[in-house]
């Protein structure tokens, strides 16, 4: 009981460090590059003309 | 005192986070390594000042790509503001949400907090994150590619911060603007127009990453605290709450943006900001911010 008590208390934590992670995660398969190479052109969808 | 504060913090966030002033003034767009990472609210990253990505589009670029794959580079940034502020990004951070609250401030119309059947059309927002954001951008083509769905039919902050700017400067653009264009158009004038009446209806009723924050309100680290024994029940705070919630679901609701209108109304001060889960003991906590 205590365990689960103390885990939901922090549970903002756990979900912070998953989220480091998933980063961590992400940057070595190249996630982050791929959003880069999108960012850095103009994307003619969202403007509306894609 | 908490109102000022929060509207500088909105105004300074969306100056920091658009900046990039040549991309403005030319019609081109910020190309440096800080678009690697995304910034926490609903911000285009074909707005010519943005200096980093948008969230939700870098969720649909990484759907985008062939076959399914897990958007790990994604979720990394949703779990980390979420955890970390909850929808705290939408009270605060949002340029979008900064924007309709400007709208809100127009003195005509009897002002609304909600549209009529708001309990389900509240769920909107769900919808376009599963339908649009999701399985939108894994499954609609446009030829041989997939497209980014939400952006492409439905994002207002793209239209406003991205495709007006950009077609203001840059002729090439301008001439190719059709069918869609106007569509994205009226959605998001349609969307300014309601903004008058209703507090936020693009945050409460459709907005993909309002949802995905939603879900993390209930155990973030930044909260608004209730000492339930110090409160009198006297429904201030609800009356004063945009999302009209009652004392028992601010903060833990996933409709709560964290705007702190319920701290400053609260005349007994049982409501304040604090950097901690409501469940624990109230002594245990660490207040960041107080009513005066």
């Amino acid at each position: 009981m205590n365990f689960w008590k103390h885990f939901r208390e922090r549970s903002w934590l756990w979900g912070m460090l998953a989220g480091i992670l998933f980063l961590i995660i992400g940057a070595s398969t190249g996630q982050l590059s791929l959003i880069w190479r999108k960012a850095v052109m103009i994307c003619l969808e969202c403007i509306g003309i894609g | 005192m908490l109102k000022k504060l929060r509207f500088a913090v909105q105004v300074l966030f969306t100056i920091l986070t658009n900046g990039y002033l040549y991309g403005f003034l030319n019609g081109k767009i910020y190309q440096g390594n800080l678009k690697y990472t995304c910034v926490p609210g609903l911000n285009c990253y074909s707005c010519p000042g943005a200096v980093a990505s948008c969230p939700m589009g870098a969720l649909q670029a990484l759907l985008n790509r062939q076959g399914v794959h897990i958007p790990f580079g994604a979720l990394g940034f949703f779990f980390l503001f979420g955890s970390l502020l909850g929808r705290f990004v939408c009270g605060w951070l949002c340029p979008f949400g900064l924007v309709q609250e400007l709208m809100h401030k127009i003195p005509v119309f009897r002002k609304r907090k909600t549209l009529p059947f708001h309990s389900v059309l509240k769920y909107g927002k769900y919808l376009v994150l599963i339908l649009l954001a999701g399985v939108g951008s894994l499954f609609l083509f446009d030829g041989f590619a997939k497209v980014p769905a939400f952006c492409k039919y439905l994002c207002p902050s793209g239209t406003l911060l991205g495709a007006l700017p950009l077609m203001a400067a840059n002729e090439a653009l301008r001439s190719q603007a059709g069918g869609l264009f106007f569509w994205k158009a009226g959605v998001l004038l349609f969307l300014l127009l309601l903004s008058v009446k209703v507090y936020r209806p693009f945050c409460q009723y459709l907005c993909p990453l309002g949802a995905v924050y939603g879900w993390f309100n209930r155990f973030s680290l930044v909260q608004i605290h209730w000492e339930k024994e110090s409160c009198t029940a006297c429904g201030l705070c609800q009356r004063a709450c945009p999302a009209d919630l009652s004392k028992e679901e601010i903060s833990r609701s996933p409709e709560c943006i964290r705007c702190g209108r319920c701290v400053e109304a609260c005349p007994q001060k049982c409501l304040h900001f604090s950097v901690k889960s409501p469940d624990t003991p109230k002594k245990a906590s660490s207040q960041i911010l107080h009513k005066e």
